[in-house]
């Protein structure tokens, strides 16, 4: 037989399918194994390219400021204030409040934390923060005292001032070197210098591919056990590296071969592929979940006139909204309070309509006797974003169904969120309607929520509520001496908020986290932190 | 005087070849310019604002504004396109509105995971595909050139993220024999970059496979029936010499072209198969610089690829006269 004929031409011979076989299982051995023991290798909601808490609220932001810097205070399980680097005294007026520094705060540049540097870090803060700004508005004077000690004089009692310094997210107390907070605050740092349980390893920092963080031998926790941001940030591994990765399908693979130690949200349609795998533990990290929610554009019709608003919200209803976006009722519920439910202001005041809905037949009699003329709305859907591209899909048939001329324009989220700033009218690239999601620690009081901002065009958010009766609410709230007196107002706030349609929440619902079982102490909160976890070999 | 002719010639070839080049180098360089104006125009003209990305949800107009003053996005258009391009002139591609990273070493870091991915990917499409035409056009008509043909037909039709989900699911989970996902640099060995690498090499070789083999086939089909060929068998040259070196070099100029402009496509990115095996390429990095309005890491990702396809093309071109020496310049 010829060596050329068609059968053995090109068949290859037992040694070279034998060395194929070799090097496979060579590669295979060769190929990294299991992470090492002290390093926890995680895959967060998106990567990280913002490194400035304090420039943007993005949550990944967010996250790292908490593994490199300490708050100024913090926020325990119960939601209660509780010192973190700084304890706190207030005056028999509420008009001064004095911050102490505890002892042992380092800078990882080996220099000692100051009350200048927190005077810097919380003055940028204040020009960032909704809540903030409306504090500072009060805020007479913030002038270090000593190297430890710093003073907060207000021009009127805002008893809220230290329940906003805690809050766990939004923008919190973030304390950077002094030289750093200079920074103006529409300008990122370039300077990650922290005091906080981790340090940046600037050099080994890929946008969009890895960050990675080692412990920071110099961090002094405090003595408390570790509770949400309050208690002692102990540091039992020793780095943390966050490995991006976009596709959702290969995060679970990559955590189901063990590749990965923790996977921040896991889609609850992948779930049935890890809650098989003995290895690893599925979990919710906290009973406050997301609220999901609709805003309208009170700038243009047809939602400058507020029953149309009203038959808006007649025609939506959580039920459709939430099975469409999570379709697991593990991980789905209706609430219709703007705070989110399980919190301390939860209040079903004012909610019937969103409660009671879809009703299209009632938003139709209201559509009728508000005069609705066909104009339509222009409603925003991000195709992008899972989170965020079923709701419209759904309300748009909801509104279509109740009688809106609807239009429903999909976008990529970035285009999305440039648009839904412009204030022009809808022809010239404006808007009528968008949805989107936030954790409830942002949502759970009326100083805490974005959206519970009147201030019209100049200062609300998108959408752009021109209500000063609501601002006035908000600052009776701010300066409620009881936490009774706080949830009466909390409560005319929300019902007021719903009277006018401010927005529309459209239930609540929780993102599991999967992590492997060689994790332990995981702290559970809103925020995923990486503080007080152990890894065993 | 009879031996110097040959050599006058060789030069001759020689000085139009470089002359070709240079002109060739020459007529890239309008080519970026007008590539770099246009890129400029059209980003500009998309929606999208990297003020309202890098803020984040919170932000108020205010704070948006101030924003985008100083990242100065409210600078004319013109003045900003020329300091763009002074920028360039200088070696400076700016950097990422969003990371505040340099952008060459944001391409820096993605240029080595794609290189390799496209050179692994190029070496196995190459190893397998040829033979395959190569038998495929030489058992004409047969069961082999069926299953060629069929397999060709498959490795078009299935898409990659699929392909790459079965090959993980056999070799990286069921057998455990390579990484699910990630990318290792062969600066740290061997074996944990081949490990990596080979996966997402065989899931895109797959259609370049198909593509070449195909190809290959049909050149060789055309170059078979040639007379020369007919001469090498009656010389009595074995068949691997008539296949692989009278009629493969006859049939390469077409080959070569497919394999050329495949390679550019896949440094330019191959955003799916980096998806799905993690491979953090500038693939990824163009569409994640996309979705930010990341204007300078685009910018100069574009300008890189434009310049990428020029050299390819240009190295095609010069390759044809190596392949074919009636091929002149």
């Amino acid at each position: 037989m010829s060596i050329f004929s068609p059968a053995s031409a090109f068949r290859p011979s037992r040694l070279v399918r034998s060395a194929l076989l070799a090097s496979a299982l060579a590669l295979g051995a060769l190929a990294a194994g299991p992470a090492a023991a002290q390093e926890i290798r995680a895959v967060m909601h998106s990567g990280i390219r913002v490194l400035d808490p304090v420039i943007t609220t993005a949550h990944i932001t967010r996250n790292h400021g908490y593994m490199i810097y300490d708050t100024l205070l913090g926020m325990d399980e119960n939601l209660k204030p509780q010192p973190q680097m700084a304890s706190w005294t207030v005056s028999d007026d509420k008009l001064t409040y004095t911050f102490t520094l505890r002892d042992g705060l380092k800078w990882t540049d080996g220099k000692p934390v100051t009350s200048a540097d927190c005077v810097a870090s919380l003055k940028r803060w204040g020009e960032r923060d909704g809540g903030a700004q409306l504090l500072f508005k009060y805020v007479k004077g913030l002038e270090p005292k000593d190297d430890k000690t710093f003073v907060m004089t207000l021009s009127q009692p805002f008893s809220y001032a230290i329940e906003l310094m805690a809050k766990p997210s939004g923008l919190p107390t973030f304390i950077m070197p002094e030289r750093v907070a200079k920074t103006p605050s529409s300008e990122s740092i370039t300077d990650y210098t922290g005091s906080g349980p981790f340090k940046f390893v600037e050099s080994e920092f890929e946008p969009g591919v890895r960050a990675v963080y080692e412990k920071n031998e110099d961090y002094v926790p405090r003595k408390e056990p570790a509770s949400w941001t309050a208690g002692g940030k102990v540091v039992k591994v020793d780095k943390v590296t966050w490995v991006v990765m976009p596709d959702a399908q290969t995060a679970v693979n990559a955590i189901n071969s063990g590749e990965i130690d923790y996977l921040e949200q896991t889609p609850t349609d992948l779930l049935p592929l890890l809650e098989a795998n003995p290895e690893l533990t599925v979990m919710t990290l906290t009973d406050l979940g997301y609220q999901t929610m609709g805003r309208l554009n009170w700038l243009y019709p047809p939602f400058d006139k507020v029953e149309i608003r009203r038959a808006a919200m007649a025609a939506l209803g959580q039920e459709p909204i939430l099975a469409a976006l999570v379709g697991n009722p593990d991980y789905q519920s209706k609430c219709g309070s703007m705070y989110g439910c399980n919190t301390p202001y939860a209040t079903e005041a004012g909610d019937e309509l969103i409660m009671k809905g879809p009703q299209p037949e009632v938003a139709k009699k209201m559509l009728d006797e508000a005069g609705y003329d066909g104009t339509p709305v222009v409603l925003m859907q991000p195709t992008d974003v899972g989170s965020v591209a079923p709701q419209p899909v759904v309300a748009a048939q909801l509104l279509r169904q109740a009688g809106f001329t609807v239009d429903l324009q999909p976008m990529d989220w970035q285009t999305l969120v440039t648009r839904r700033a412009s204030q022009s009218p809808v022809a010239q690239g404006g808007w009528n309607m968008f949805f989107t999601n936030w954790i409830i620690p942002e949502v759970w009081s009326p100083i805490n929520n974005p959206m519970l901002n009147g201030g019209g065009k100049e200062a609300a958010w998108f959408g752009w509520p021109d209500d000063p009766e609501l601002d006035e609410m908000r600052v009776k709230f701010a300066a409620a001496e009881t936490e009774e007196e706080r949830k009466t107002i909390a409560a005319d706030i929300q019902k007021h908020a719903y009277d006018v349609v401010n927005y529309i929440p459209v239930g609540e619902y929780k993102i599991p986290t999967t992590v492997s079982k060689k994790l332990s102490g995981i702290v559970k909160m809103p925020v995923p932190v990486f503080w007080n976890v152990e890894k065993s070999e | 005087m009879l031996g110097a002719a040959p050599t006058d010639f060789i030069a001759a070839r020689q000085f139009f070849m470089l002359a070709y080049i240079a002109r060739r180098i020459l007529a890239s360089v309008p080519v970026l310019v007008v590539v770099a104006l246009f890129v400029f125009l059209l980003l500009r003209l998309t929606p999208g604002d990297p003020a309202a990305i890098l803020a984040g949800d919170m932000a108020t107009p205010e704070q948006l504004e101030r924003i985008r003053e100083s990242l100065g996005l409210n600078e004319p258009l013109a003045s900003q396109f020329l300091t763009w391009i002074g920028q360039l002139l200088s070696g400076d591609f700016g950097r990422s509105l969003i990371s505040h990273t340099p952008v060459l070493t944001l391409i820096g870091q993605r240029l080595e995971p794609t290189l390799s991915l496209a050179i692994v990917t190029m070496l196995i499409t190459l190893l397998l595909s040829i033979p395959m035409g190569v038998v495929a056009a030489w058992r004409h008509g047969s069961l082999t050139d069926n299953a060629v043909m069929a397999m060709s037909v498959l490795g078009f039709s299935i898409p990659v993220f699929v392909t790459g989900y079965i090959l993980i699911q056999i070799f990286a989970i069921d057998l455990r024999l390579f990484p699910v996902q990630g990318f290792k640099s062969i600066g740290s060995g061997v074996g944990p970059f081949l490990s990596r690498i080979v996966l997402p090499a065989f899931t895109l070789a797959t259609i370049y496979i198909a593509l070449i083999a195909r190809m290959t086939r049909a050149a060789m089909l055309e170059v078979l029936d040639e007379d020369y060929v007919r001469t090498a068998r009656a010389k009595g040259l074995s068949e691997r010499v008539v296949l692989f070196r009278h009629a493969l070099r006859n049939a390469a100029v077409p080959i070569l072209t497919v394999v050329g402009t495949g390679f550019a496509l896949m440094i330019s990115g191959v955003v799916v198969t980096e998806s799905v095996f993690n491979i953090p390429g500038l693939g990824r990095l163009t569409v994640d610089a996309i979705l930010a309005r990341d204007y300078p890491v685009i910018q100069a990702l574009i300008l890189l690829t434009s310049g990428i396809y020029v050299v390819i093309n240009l190295l095609i071109d010069i390759s044809y006269a190596f392949m074919d020496p009636r091929i002149r310049y």
